[in-house]
């Protein structure tokens, strides 16, 4: 009996492998045809940051919005990480109050452009007051100004093929956002925080904000944004500089 | 029947009290008695417990390397929605600040290992409720909630007197609590804690946080839920320790636990 029972037990558990290895094949296909596989899904913490990216990716699939304070709750100091970039190129743009620096905007669009600091003033904006969360812990909240990403992806004519926005900054951390959150509307090309021109340590000239993500994906110090239908081609082809340095590439944790 | 169990000798504990009949092993047949004539073999835990209860060591392991590795980055508390350096703490821990480090690899790890111990939780409690787990071997007994047999169990504890045999085959009243608390109240405030530091997570539930009293009080509770968890893993080692650490363990391992039948 005892033998009958074993064989009965090995069948079944190699059915249920075999279906549970199909079942993860076809669950991979599906996922990656609907964009739920962040860049840095290899290694041993693949699994846990796929599954993440995944469910917050379905879960704000519609639009919701970063909670939003009153001017009351603006905190008083805002914490800094990281200092300016200290590339000649960009101090001498500082030096001149950025009156000659143009952000590009190029890759999977139909017309390329770049804009000065003065042009995208001139563009619709919005203000919005959100709560920074750095991934060390500490949070501060400030009102930004700026151009909505989405303002400036139908400017240029985004492809629709294109599954990433780029950016590129003056220092080596770049990062990048899926489709979802760089049509959002809260993800903003901010020029002022706190009513105020961006301060060079909040990342002068511009930078972008992405309030439903940790204070990293917020780029600071912006050159250029690249669309692109593949990350692979940059850096190491993880989707930003972050995973390099140990940080996952998704941060709405 | 559970009454009379108590004091009858180990065959008929192993018997009656058997919490898993139909889940442990199948090639073990509940309450058969094997062995020396010394002692009696006693099914003790599920193959579901045993499984989940290793599982859930190991990812809790890996949360509190990653939650201490992320703590370093910021080791500084606060009350209500922001803080950081410049504004003022509740509490400052006497650790060095560690920017740029263990933070990186400790959120990868820390999501990971969450998401196991969520996965196998679910697992153990689903499967738990299934068997009637819970219902008959975790829920306080109706005798168990006078006032004497609380202060009788607590003072036992507290003179450290030897465990009885019985203690290996049931769970006395504050084993109970302990563990329905870590289970059911612990473990779901620091997933609702966690959730509620995640700003793509409150932007669909905002009321995850503003209940809470703000991001920074989510934190603040978060860290106070790991010191509770770890506390009750302290005292639960050294329970274990005290009663035997190599047999207990060993129970948790194969499901089976040699009960002595003069020591009853």
């Amino acid at each position: 009996m005892s033998r009958s029972v074993s064989r009965r037990r090995l069948m079944t558990a190699g059915l249920a492998g075999a279906g549970g290895a199909a079942g993860l094949a076809v669950a991979a296909k599906l996922a990656s045809r609907y964009g739920l596989i962040p860049p840095d899904w290899g290694g041993i913490y693949g699994p846990g940051e796929t599954l993440t990216y995944a469910c917050q990716h379905i879960l704000t699939a519609h639009h919701s919005h970063a909670r939003e304070f009153n001017r009351s709750e603006i905190s008083k100091v805002a914490q800094v990480s990281g200092d300016p970039p200290r590339k000649a190129l960009y101090q001498r743009l500082a030096a001149r109050g950025f009156a000659e620096w143009r952000l590009a905007v190029d890759g999977m669009v139909a017309r390329p452009a770049s804009f000065s600091l003065a042009e995208l003033k001139l563009f619709p904006s919005r203000t919005q007051i959100t709560e920074q969360t750095c991934e060390e812990g500490w949070s501060f909240i400030a009102e930004w100004t700026g151009v909505p990403l989405a303002h400036i992806m139908n400017l240029v004519g985004v492809l629709p093929q294109t599954k990433y926005a780029a950016f590129f900054p003056f220092d080596e951390a770049w990062d990048s956002l899926d489709m979802q959150d760089a049509w959002h509307p809260q993800t903003l090309v901010a020029y002022a925080m706190n009513g105020q021109d961006l301060p060079a340590e909040h990342g002068a000239p511009v930078r972008l904000k992405v309030p439903r993500q940790l204070g990293y994906k917020s780029v600071k110090y912006l050159a250029r944004i690249t669309f692109t239908d593949t990350l692979k081609q940059f850096g190491k082809g993880l989707g930003s500089s972050s995973p390099e340095y140990g940080y996952s590439w998704y941060a709405g944790i | 029947m559970r009454k009379e169990s108590e004091s009858q000798p180990a065959l008929s504990i192993a018997v009656i009290q058997s919490p898993h009949l139909g889940m442990a092993d199948s090639v073990y047949i509940p309450g058969l008695a094997v062995g020396s004539p010394d002692f009696s073999i006693a099914p003790r835990h599920s193959a579901v417990v045993r499984v989940t209860h290793w599982i859930a060591t190991l990812s809790f392991i890996g949360l509190l390397v990653s939650g201490i590795g992320i703590l370093l980055a910021h080791p500084r508390f606060y009350w209500g929605e922001t803080g950081g350096l410049g504004t003022p703490s509740i509490f400052d821990l006497p650790l060095p600040f560690m920017l740029g480090g263990p933070s990186g690899w400790g959120r990868y790890l820390h999501f990971e290992s969450a998401w196991v111990c969520v996965l196998n939780g679910l697992l153990y409690v689903a499967a738990g409720f299934a068997s009637r787990h819970f219902q008959k071997d975790l829920a306080p007994r109706k005798r168990e909630f006078k006032w004497a047999a609380m202060w009788r169990a607590v003072a036992s504890h507290l003179r450290f007197e030897r465990f009885g045999e019985e203690s290996a085959l049931s769970y006395n009243l504050l084993q109970r609590i302990a563990y329905l608390g870590v289970i059911f109240l612990l473990f779901p405030l620091m997933i609702w804690t966690g959730l509620a530091m995640s700003p793509a997570v409150t932007s669909v539930f905002p009321a995850l946080v503003t209940v809470l009293g703000g991001h920074q009080c989510a934190r603040t509770i978060h860290f106070f839920g790991t010191i509770a968890l770890l506390l009750f893993v302290l005292v639960h080692i050294a329970m274990v320790w005290r009663a035997g650490f190599w047999r207990r363990a060993g129970a948790m391992i194969t499901g089976r636990l040699a009960v002595g039948k003069e020591s009853l």
